[in-house]
């Protein structure tokens, strides 16, 4: 038998050919199948592909103060951003960048970093860059494909460190921020700039508006090859803008005024309706440093200042309320109807009052004698109170002050609000100090010592009580919010009228807080308080300084309610009464169309000259020759 | 005219076939440089190709003079030299481009070329002499033992490198000779058996089944094969299936991600899958008549991947749609028929087993090439005959093609 018999082989070469036939056929159907019967879909998978969407970042709302001034608005920016890549090839690009641009190597690093912890996204080598260095690296396009420009609106801060507490700032959205509640609803993603304190957090949703798409052809590394046409860019939408009740020029003016070496905070509400014209906290910063992501440098020293120039006093800090508390005790008794306007305490002033072992002092060591209540605010006299906080009695103090909301949130319109201390029943002392409080703890609590702390915002929004019927609304910073009356004190008028009328004790000729309270057009109505804390108790520092009044002109309806608190000011009506004189003065002038003046109260007069006329107008008689 | 052409290249039908499918090639090298941000690897490769080319055409008229004498006799010295180089690769061997960890290359200066290209010209040309000169049909294991150990050994260096197209295309050499050296197809299937045992192993109770049919066939065979061929086929069956546990971690992770993303690319779209993922949208968006030649966007966005090499028909698929494709099928259909045709017409024993040999490793670079754009078969590293850019490749086509008709047309 041949092996290679032409028959043999012929026959081989059949089934050869089959098998050529076979697997060729195999080839032909998977082909047709693939570009024939399913090539739509494949076309689809294509431009998906190498279609990408850019977001267009959408301007956020602009912020207007109550008189139609911008606080905030946005300015365009370019951002320079480098696509993920191998660090080694980052490293090299950023170095060649740095030709066209300042990079320190520290900020290379600091991408670095970025880049191993969150590979796939974009570095931001500079999120606001000059249009110089925009100029130089589209001008080298070609030596930097993977350098990408774009456009992003750029927040601005008018008021600058002014506003800055009450504004807040924005930056990029953190992987937690995505993550939280605060952000659920899916119109938020990585990269986008988002509100992080403020009134810039507190309204992020009428803010942000709506981002843009547009759409790019990549290559397989990302880089952009140019525009897709055939998609339709969707330009987005705007943020809504949101008009507050903030006086810009208010708020800067107390910028201007309030002493930079001191600590503290003024809020300013009008009386009307309980917006705030003003919300200030010193020290501060400037937000306009985060709007381009914040140097790990200012952050830090930000972070670190014992100062604590991000907290917001304002709102946040906590500080006995002292002596500007003595107008709750005072209308606690009057509803409770243990006193009369007119009745004067049984045992006199005489610079301290004995209370079971222990003798009780007053501020002033010389005493103020026998005082009705109207001087009893007038002269600050701590005797008088604690009498009076006597006959109100501990339960009856604690159940009243709980009532009208001293341990409740006012319900500001910011992210963060502290809220008051304030004991509700006699339990408090034995889980805070392991005892049962005898009734002498009434003593220090009706003079505004004890566990007693409030929030300046508080003692504004107790004061606007006043300043009304005895019933005030949430402060609230965004304008035309339908409130309801959040407070009510449950005064009768002729009570509101009495400790009005120790108000304008204190401010009066005698009273503690004249001299830097009497104005040329304005009447002040207020309350001084020095308040002990831990430290001014050992002697370590100065007590804080309080003052929380209404002016408004004379004889008339108050038109501003101000409260000012100066941390270690050691005087209320030395340290903080002028800053609320002064407050009050500025915005009243404008509202009234008198000129304003930097030389305001009757201490600024007669620190740089004579006394003004309009004074010795109005006291002929002379204040016995102090200053 | 027709005669002197007949001269000087023998056999004009053949040559022309891959002259033009070379020439298609080269055109297809030169649209897979046209991309949006030009590369150094692509941009001007089909030059280099056309000088290779160049070379091939001389080499090609060179070897087509060379008596078949000759040939027979250069086989044994040229095997060993190969599998020396071989072995070399494993040592001093290098890679190239994406497939940097597979140690196929040998460099000299700036000059690099592929040891396995030659070894599967030698290992033709021996088993080819080794086959012609038995008068008897191989009907045994053991008869099958020589031509296995004589494949085998270039096939298992060429696995250590590891490069299991190259390995894929000796066993189509010698499965094609086998076959038309007279070997029973049942007897085929039976070496081939463990390969299967070895694939279903990846499952116990489908292997324990396959195992228990293939000894029912053994037994009831009417071809009733001697005791010791049945143990030995279920031995090297079961020593498959034990040893395919430990063979699949000795491979590296990104060979065992080809075959897992083989079966379903999705799996890791970014990874292993990527090339398979993106070689479809490539050709699958080409449609019936493609989106012109230079034109495709999968290739020019560089979202192809190897798209001068291994993948070279993606191109083709996107460019030139369906009617491209299935001309470029039938070109090599046509080509290969024609090796098989040429092989019916020689009464040389030789010539015909060596056209056989030729026909199993282009059968095998073809279909596994043009499959795994697809997903038809697992993407292995296997370049297009005449089509993919490679200079030794080209070359060693050409020489294959020159041996080829020279066999055939020796009188």
């Amino acid at each position: 038998m041949n092996l290679y018999h032409p028959h043999a082989r012929r026959q081989r070469a059949r089934s050869v050919y089959l098998i050529i036939g076979l697997l060729m056929g195999i080839l032909t159907v998977a082909f047709f199948r693939l570009q024939v019967l399913r090539s739509d879909t494949w076309e689809l998978r294509a431009e998906s592909n190498r279609i990408r969407q850019l977001p267009i970042p959408a301007p956020r709302g602009t912020i207007y103060d109550r008189n139609g001034q911008i606080i905030a608005d946005n300015v365009p920016g370019y951002a320079i951003t480098l696509l993920p890549g191998p660090p080694d090839s980052i490293r090299a690009t950023l170095k060649q960048m740095s030709q066209y641009m300042e990079i320190s190597d520290a900020r290379i690093e600091d991408l670095l970093a970025f880049l191993r912890r969150y590979g796939q996204q974009p570095l931001v080598v500079d999120a606001d860059a000059s249009f110089r260095v925009v100029s130089a690296l589209q001008e080298r396009r070609t030596e930097f494909p993977t350098v990408h420009i774009e456009m992003r609106p750029h927040r601005r801060y008018f008021g600058g460190e002014a506003a800055a507490h009450l504004l807040g700032y924005v930056g990029e959205i953190t992987s937690e921020e995505l993550a939280s509640s605060d952000f659920a609803q899916n119109r938020y993603e990585q990269g986008m700039v988002v509100g992080k304190t403020g009134i810039e957090k507190q309204y992020e949703s009428i803010l942000q508006g709506r981002r843009g798409l547009k759409y790019v052809e990549v290559d397989a590394r990302g880089r952009i090859i140019g525009d897709f046409a055939a998609l339709r860019v969707d330009p987005g939408e705007g943020g809504e803008s949101l008009h507050l009740n903030i006086d810009m020029e208010l708020q800067e003016w107390i910028h201007h005024i309030f002493p930079k070496s001191l600590s503290g905070a003024v809020i300013a509400l009008d009386p009307a309706d309980g917006g705030v014209l003003a919300l200030y906290s010193n020290p501060g910063y400037d937000p306009n440093d985060f709007v381009s992501g914040i140097s790990t440098q200012v952050w830090n020293d930000l972070n670190n200042d014992e100062r604590k120039p991000l907290f917001n006093r304002a709102v946040m800090g906590l500080y006995p309320p002292a002596s500007t508390w003595k107008l709750a005790t005072a209308g606690i008794g009057l509803d409770l109807g243990v006193i009369t306007p007119d009745e004067e305490m049984p045992v006199p002033c005489t610079g301290s009052y004995a209370f079971g072992n222990r003798s009780y002092r007053c501020w002033n060591p010389d005493g103020h004698g026998f005082n009705n209540l109207a001087e009893a605010i007038g002269n600050s006299c701590d005797v008088y109170f604690y009498q009076l906080g006597l006959r109100v009695g501990l339960d009856a103090l604690l159940r009243r002050s709980t009532d009208i909301g001293f341990s409740r949130k006012c319900g500001i319109d910011l992210p963060q609000e502290s809220q008051g201390i304030f004991p509700a029943e006699r339990e408090f002392w034995e889980r805070q100090f392991g005892y049962a409080p005898r009734e002498g703890e009434v003593l220090p609590l009706s003079i505004g010592q004890g566990p007693n702390s409030q929030t300046p915002l508080k003692i504004a929004q107790f004061y606007l009580a006043l300043a009304r019927d005895g019933s005030a609304p949430s402060p609230f910073l965004a304008r035309d919010l339908e409130l309801e009356d959040a407070w009510a004190l449950d005064l009768a008028p002729e009570h509101i009228m009495s400790l009005h009328e120790g108000l304008r004790n204190v401010t009066s000729p005698g009273g503690t807080a004249h001299f830097g309270t009497s104005l040329e057009y304005w009447e002040v109505r207020g309350k001084s308080g020095t308040a002990e804390h831990g430290l001014s108790q050992a002697g370590l520092a100065e007590p804080h300084a309080w003052f929380a009044g209404m002016a408004g002109p004379f004889g008339g309806a108050p038109g501003i309610v101000v409260v000012v608190i100066v941390e270690y000011g050691e005087s209320g009506s030395g340290t903080a009464a002028p800053i609320m004189a002064k407050t009050a003065d500025h915005y009243l002038r404008r509202q009234h169309g008198i000129p304003v003046d930097s030389v305001q109260t009757y201490l600024d007069h007669v620190r740089i000259g004579p006394v003004p006329t309009w004074y010795r107008e109005r006291y002929p008689t002379g204040v016995g020759g102090i200053r | 005219m027709r005669r002197r052409l007949k001269k000087w290249i023998l056999d004009p039908t053949l040559v022309f076939a891959v002259l033009g499918v070379t020439f298609f090639g080269m055109a297809m090298i030169y649209s897979a440089g046209v991309v949006y941000i030009p590369n150094e690897v692509t941009q001007g490769a089909w030059i280099r190709q056309g000088m290779w080319f160049l070379l091939a055409i001389i080499v090609f008229m060179v070897v087509v003079r060379i008596p078949v004498r000759w040939i027979e006799w250069i086989a044994v010295p040229s095997y060993a030299f190969s599998i020396l180089l071989l072995a070399s690769t494993l040592v001093v061997g290098t890679g190239a481009g994406t497939a940097a960890g597979v140690k196929s290359w040998i460099r000299i200066g700036s000059f690099g070329f592929q040891p396995s290209e030659i070894a599967k010209v030698a290992t033709i040309l021996l088993l080819a002499r080794f086959l012609s000169q038995r008068k008897e049909p191989l009907s045994s294991v053991q008869d099958l033992l020589f031509p296995a150990l004589l494949v085998g050994f270039p096939l298992a260096l060429v696995v250590l490198q590891p490069d299991l197209g190259t390995a894929m295309a000796f066993g189509g050499i010698l499965f094609a000779m086998l076959y038309w050296a007279g070997t029973p197809v049942i007897l085929l299937l039976l070496i081939a058996s463990p390969f299967l045992g070895l694939i279903l192993s990846y499952d116990t109770i489908i292997w324990s089944g396959y195992i228990l049919v293939l000894v029912g066939f053994l037994y009831l065979s009417r071809y009733r094969l001697l005791l010791f061929e049945s143990v030995t086929v279920v031995l090297a069956n079961l020593a498959a299936g034990t040893v395919s546990r430990p063979l699949w971690n000795r491979l590296a992770p990104y060979q065992q991600n080809r075959i897992l993303v083989f079966l379903d690319p999705e799996v890791d779209p970014r990874g292993a899958g990527y090339q398979l993922i993106q070689s479809k949208v490539a050709v699958g968006s080409g449609g019936f008549t493609g989106q012109g030649f230079t034109l495709g966007p999968q290739k020019r966005y560089d979202f192809l991947p190897e798209q001068h090499t291994d993948f070279i028909f993606s191109v083709v698929g996107e460019e030139l749609g369906f009617v491209g494709t299935a001309l470029g099928i039938l070109a090599f259909s046509f080509i290969l028929v024609r090796l098989v045709s040429m092989a019916t017409r020689t009464p040389d024993p030789f010539a015909g087993l060596v056209l056989l040999g030729i026909f199993g490793a282009w059968l095998t670079h073809v279909f596994v090439n043009i499959g795994m754009t697809v997903g038809v078969v697992p993407i292995t590293g296997i370049p297009l005959p005449f089509v993919s850019y490679g200079g030794t490749f080209l070359l060693m086509c050409w020489v294959s093609l020159a041996i080829a008709v020279r066999v055939a047309h020796e009188r």
